[in-house]
């Protein structure tokens, strides 16, 4: 059986093992994007408890394994009340893991911002959401947008462990082929190369024209 | 808290700590794996022979952009089919070593590349071999920089070891499943796990960073 006849036979498969893992990636990045503004704002705040929170939060995130915190939420959550089924697990796990490494990023691009630019900012009188939202956001985020590109990637990567809570996306449907035909090189080899290509010329070239537009809205291009 | 059993928990601790030290050593031994095979990535692409700068330059960007989970797939299940069969120990650990080459050479990549021109250029005035460049004067120079990336791939290493489960590896991770599954109790095992790996990579962290602390100012790049 040629590569060819493998395909033609599972494509329907592959393609929406595909776009199950598209979804997951958009929601995922979403969700991890949120997550990251949100925890590193907040641990740049006065209040300690704040700063605890978020402290905690991203501790937890970044270190325990995402299949842990997949299995956890989606296999032990339930016991405390909260039951999320498994598409919305998998991507809001997905989001929240790499939530917390790019808390991370928020909170060194927001302080490495000059400090000329918060004191001009307090001179024009203007008020503390609006300086972080006109002024210090804006800059942070052209200068956190390349580490946020390799990011990205991972979250695209992180999703393939939804396959792990039965979601049906590409790594799923792979496995099914692989135990339905044993054409083990022919399934997640091509697996492999439909993420290299999602990665390397969807993901990362996105993320690249980004970097460029923003810099060119705060004239730095 | 809620169905919370204390007395169980106690009972399926022995049985995760020993599960602890397979996922200690699964580890452990990627992370060797990926140390050499890591240099050796790095070295490639610093040859004068293009062909193999190139080539390694789009394996690694490969490795990289694909999931550690489909790697392990892959080396797992397509051995046999080629006659080559290898046990789950072994799969795993190449997996792993591999991902993780390719990340590391980029931190050793960039620590080479980040020892200034200048210093090539004077190690080649007084007539000191490629090797000797390397040895006494590059290296000692490029490390420090990239001592943190390598600290924490070391720590990233800890956390993907539980993909290892998959192909029925016994780590931490299949210990929790298989106890899960012998009980039809699930809260507990995963949520030891979830605390058994921050207990280890939370400290495991500092110390990373309180080394790469200790290096710099040994070397004399901090007060």
């Amino acid at each position: 059986m040629s590569y060819l006849d493998f395909l033609a036979a599972h494509s329907d498969r592959l393609i929406s093992g595909t776009l199950i893992t598209l979804a997951q990636f958009v929601l995922a990045a979403l969700v991890a994007v949120a997550a990251a503004l949100i925890s590193g704002l907040m641990k740049l705040a006065p209040l300690k408890p704040v700063r605890g929170v978020a402290t905690v939060y991203i501790e937890i995130f970044r270190g325990t394994s995402l299949l842990v915190q997949l299995y956890w939420i989606f296999f032990a959550l339930p016991l405390f009340g909260i039951s999320l089924d498994k598409f919305t697990a998998g991507f809001v796990t997905v989001g929240l893991c790499y939530g917390a490494y790019g808390g991370e990023l928020v909170r060194g691009a927001v302080v490495s911002v000059p400090k000329g630019q918060w004191e001009a900012a307090l001179a024009l009188n203007m008020s503390p959401l609006r300086r972080m939202w006109r002024i210090i956001l804006p800059q942070a985020l052209v200068g956190m947008l390349p580490p946020w590109g390799n990011l990205m990637v991972e979250i695209l990567k992180g999703t393939a462990l939804v396959a792990l809570i039965s979601v049906t996306d590409l790594m799923f449907e792979t496995r099914q082929i692989n135990n339905n035909t044993f054409l083990s090189a022919q399934a997640f080899g091509s697996a492999l190369i439909i993420y290299y290509v999602f990665a390397r010329f969807m993901v990362t070239p996105l993320m690249r024209w980004l970097e460029r537009v923003m810099a060119r809205k705060i004239g730095r291009a | 808290m809620i169905g919370w059993k204390w007395d169980f928990t106690a009972e399926i601790l022995p049985r995760l700590g020993l599960a602890t030290l397979n996922t200690l050593m699964a580890a452990g031994g990627g992370y060797a794996v990926a140390l050499v095979l890591g240099l050796i990535f790095a070295l490639a692409q610093r040859t004068p022979f293009r062909p193999l700068t190139v080539v390694t330059r789009e394996v690694v960007e490969f490795i990289r952009s694909t999931p550690l989970l489909l790697q392990i797939f892959f080396i797992y299940y397509v051995g046999p089919q080629f006659g080559i069969r290898l046990s789950p120990w072994t799969a795993g650990l190449m997996a792993i070593g591999l991902h993780y080459a390719a990340y590391l050479s980029e931190v050793y990549r960039g620590g080479i590349e980040g020892v200034p021109k200048g210093q090539w250029e004077a190690a080649r005035a007084i007539n000191l071999s490629t090797v000797q460049t390397y040895r006494r004067i590059v290296i000692p120079q490029a490390l420090p920089p990239a001592l943190a990336g390598i600290g924490n791939y070391l720590v990233g290493i800890f956390k993907d070891t539980p993909m290892l489960s998959v192909i029925g590896v016994a780590e931490l991770m299949h210990a929790a499943n298989s106890i899960g599954a012998e009980h039809y109790r699930y809260l507990e095992p995963y949520t030891m796990v979830g605390l058994i790996f921050l207990a280890i990579s939370l400290p495991t962290a500092w110390l990373v960073r309180r080394f790469e602390t200790a290096v710099r100012r040994k070397l004399g790049l901090i007060k």
